[in-house]
């Protein structure tokens, strides 16, 4: 069954009709945005070692031309009318079955536009980058080629004008992030670090497939146009929606490494430094947050799934900042702060139309801030000889300047110092968590207001332990450390996202420019009664923050570090807690996994005591009882005579037994 | 007289033939009295066509006939072979086909 949106829509008084324009003109090439990557991908996987030389080249310029593209596509879309931005493209019909019709179609409209400047801007940005920081690799064509492949993924997935195109899309991305962790495929880290995240995203994955078969089985279509249009005319009961939405929500988590999934992000930081600033910081990992913002209709009709996410965002905040401060490797901590970070965007998007632009401006900010602390990460492993421990670091600034520098405003930007992109974009979520009123409000607002002081904490104690402090490394000795500055490929893109970070937010926030921007899709929050005035609430924020600061730096400048981490038998509950990701891998491992693996063993058993044993036990019966039976073919003539005798005097009396009867 | 008389003599003759089937290893014997069997089996045929006042057990009796006419052929040339080669005509001699 097809259900006209138009007509659904139109029979409630309330609902707008859901109508995308038909793509003409550029907007007719958009399919070019995917194909440029793909065709990247597609060269340098099947032209193998032929385009060795030139593979890092051919992929930074699709990339790069997929941006311009971009560009060209967000330059037109800003000449048109604010209502008419969205346009539907169709591609071609995928499943055309009698009732059953699946259109491959791309939509470009607000959200995805931004989507689309942030994964090939940033994306361009980090191909840029890997050249210098994969120079030495001997894979680097095939680093390319996947990152091109990425691309061509999570483009797909941000401009699929359907739940299923986006699925593929989802799932595509999946694979990039596997291939791509594991691409130092003989370390058995990084390959277990990529089964791991592989796995966990299929447990999201499972949901968002069973919230796609929910929409088939209730709408008969997955086009966004029909879902949302059935969704705002009431047309999906509400037990169905919120199954619908927390199914959504299961995929979204897991992809984005929230709570419950949230283990498999840290390990990822297994792959290449690169590939943790593109997929598992900037771009991925916030596809849940896509997910949510996108499937805003579905969301709006039932306030427990809403619920949900806003408690999810509260928890993982709270769980990444906790993790981060106790970590020593770089990257990791890097990636707890993502995994908390996202918190917030799905803290932002749970609280409703109110927040969903705020949910994107973060991530966008985010985007900027975080792939250019990871650049910088980067930079400094890669100086430091691919040592990972901030332990092994500390006064690293004078060697690297503008390392120092383009992190240094990253890390500014991320806990919120004034007038960075993190300060407008963070504070207004908590605002608007506060403003949600009632008790919840005050919790919620508590727990960001937290969170962003213990972000201030690790991330000033990240900062200090890496750049300031005395050096904990020895240019000396067998360990000798030769600190450098990374070339012009490595530190460009670092210098651009640096001022990303540092302008991105207050241009999304002053004049509401982003906010207005996307709100004919994300809707826009009605004007509340604020819980407390803004400037009050800044200025709590931002003696919050002052205070997470202070801590560290009272801790880790003012005192000495010891290069060489506390024993676990020596530090407090909360340290050993912390540690050990609070738990979360012991929990999955013995709640889901080792009941797992003995729920396979016990299949294994089966089959081949059960199953096998059946099989092999009646062939062995009919076996041993014909090893008996053939002892009756004596070979004596008479013998047989006598049972043919027999046999006939036994049908015979059975026949007259009868008759009589 | 009484057709109650053939059918007895019939079933002795059956039963004789039965015996030296089971008791008999010369292969002639055997033989022969698988004959006698028929042979009490057309005359039962007959009989009881006789009482019925119809044909079909004589037609029936023809047919034994000439397939017992066309089995000893074949059984006798068996028979042959296998005591040229064995030097034997017993039954039990004649027991390699077995488990």
């Amino acid at each position: 069954m097809r259900v006209d949106p138009v007509l659904l829509a139109a029979t409630e008084p309330g609902g707008q009709p859901i109508h995308y324009a038909a793509a003409s003109g550029v907007f007719s090439l958009s399919w070019l945005v995917i194909v440029l990557p793909l065709a990247g991908a597609a060269v340098l996987l099947l032209g193998g070692r032929r385009t060795d030389r030139v593979g890092h080249i051919i992929g930074t310029l699709a990339a790069a031309a997929s941006f311009v593209l971009g560009l060209v596509l967000f330059a037109t879309l800003l000449g048109r009318d604010g209502d008419d931005r969205a346009l539907s493209q169709h591609l071609y019909s995928w499943i055309p079955v009698n009732g059953f019709q699946v259109d491959v179609g791309l939509l470009v409209d607000q959200l995805s536009i931004v989507f689309v400047l942030l994964i090939t801007g940033v994306g361009t940005l980090i191909h840029i980058y890997s050249i210098g920081y994969m120079a030495h690799d001997p894979n680097r064509r095939k680093f390319f080629a996947y990152m091109n492949l990425f691309l061509a993924s999570m483009l797909l997935l941000v401009l699929g004008n359907n739940f299923l195109s986006l699925y593929a899309g989802w799932e595509l991305v999946g694979l990039s992030s596997y291939l791509l962790i594991k691409f130092w495929e003989d370390r058995p880290a990084a390959a277990t670090a990529a089964n791991k995240a592989f796995y966990m995203n299929r447990v999201g994955d499972v949901g968002l497939a069973l919230a796609i078969m929910f929409m088939f089985a209730t709408v008969g279509s997955t086009s966004y146009a029909d879902v949302f249009g059935a969704a705002a005319a009431g047309v999906i009961g509400y037990g169905t929606l919120t199954a619908i939405a927390l199914l959504l929500l299961l995929g979204a988590c897991g992809k984005s490494g929230q709570f419950p999934l949230q283990a498999w992000l840290p390990d990822a930081m297994e792959g290449p430094t690169p590939i943790s600033a593109l997929i598992h910081a900037a771009t991925m990992v916030t596809a849940g947050v896509y997910l949510i913002v996108r499937a805003g209709p579905i969301f709006d009709g039932t306030q427990a799934a809403r619920t949900v996410v806003v408690i999810i965002g509260a928890a993982t905040i709270l769980i990444g900042c906790v993790i981060g401060c106790a970590y020593d490797d770089i990257k990791k901590v890097l990636a707890y702060s993502t995994v908390s970070q996202i918190g917030y965007m799905f803290l932002a998007v749970g609280l409703g139309p109110a927040g969903y632009a705020l949910g994107i401006m973060h991530l966008v900010a985010h985007g900027f801030f975080k792939a250019g602390l990871f650049l910088g990460a980067g930079s400094v492993i890669h100086g430091m000889d691919d040592d990972q421990d901030l332990r092994h670091y500390g006064g690293l600034w004078r060697y690297m300047p503008i390392t120092w520098v383009t992190f240094g405003l990253g890390y500014l930007a991320i806990i919120g110092f004034p007038g960075l992109s993190g300060f407008f974009t963070k504070d207004r979520i908590i605002e608007t968590a506060f403003d949600k009123g009632g008790t919840s409000g005050y919790l919620l607002g508590s727990i960001a207001l937290l969170g962003a002081g213990i972000t201030a904490f690790y991330m000033t104690r990240l900062f200090l332990m890496t750049f300031h402090g005395k050096p904990r490394w020895s240019s000396e000795g067998p360990a000798a450390k030769h600190p450098h500055e990374s070339p012009v490929s490595m530190t460009g893109p670092m210098v651009v996202l640096a001022v990303g970070s540092v302008f991105a937010g207050g241009l999304f926030v002053l004049g509401h420019s982003l906010q207005d921007w996307l709100e004919p899709v994300a809707g826009t929050g009605v004007e509340g009664v604020h819980t407390f005035s803004p400037v009050v609430l800044t200025l709590l924020t931002l003696v919050v923050t002052a205070g997470g600061f202070a801590g560290a730096y009272l801790r880790y400048q003012m005192r000495p570090v010891e290069s060489v981490a506390r024993p676990d038998t020596e530090v407090s509950l909360v340290t050993f807690a912390a540690r050990h990701d609070l738990f979360a891998n012991t929990f999955n491992e013995t709640v889901a996994m080792r009941p797992g693996q003995y729920l396979t063993r016990f299949l294994v058993w089966l089959d081949l005591v059960g199953i096998d044993g059946l099989v092999r036990g009646s062939a062995a019966a009919i076996g041993g009882l014909s090893g008996r039976m053939r002892r009756l073919q004596t070979g004596f003539v008479r013998s047989y005579a006598l049972s043919m005798l027999g046999g006939a005097v036994l049908v015979v009396g059975a026949l007259l037994l009868v008759r009589a009867g | 007289m009484n057709p109650a008389n053939y059918l007895i003599l019939s079933a002795l003759l059956f039963t004789i033939g039965t015996v030296g089937v089971l008791v008999r290893r010369n292969a002639i014997v055997v033989f022969m009295s698988i004959e006698l069997m028929l042979n009490a089996v057309n005359l039962t045929l007959v009989t009881f066509s006789r009482i019925n006042g119809t044909l079909d057990g004589q037609i029936m009796a023809f047919f034994v006939m000439v397939v017992a006419a066309a089995e000893v052929v074949i059984g006798l040339a068996i028979i042959l072979s296998i005591f040229r080669t064995r030097r034997s005509a017993s039954v039990d001699d004649v027991n390699l086909l077995k488990y």
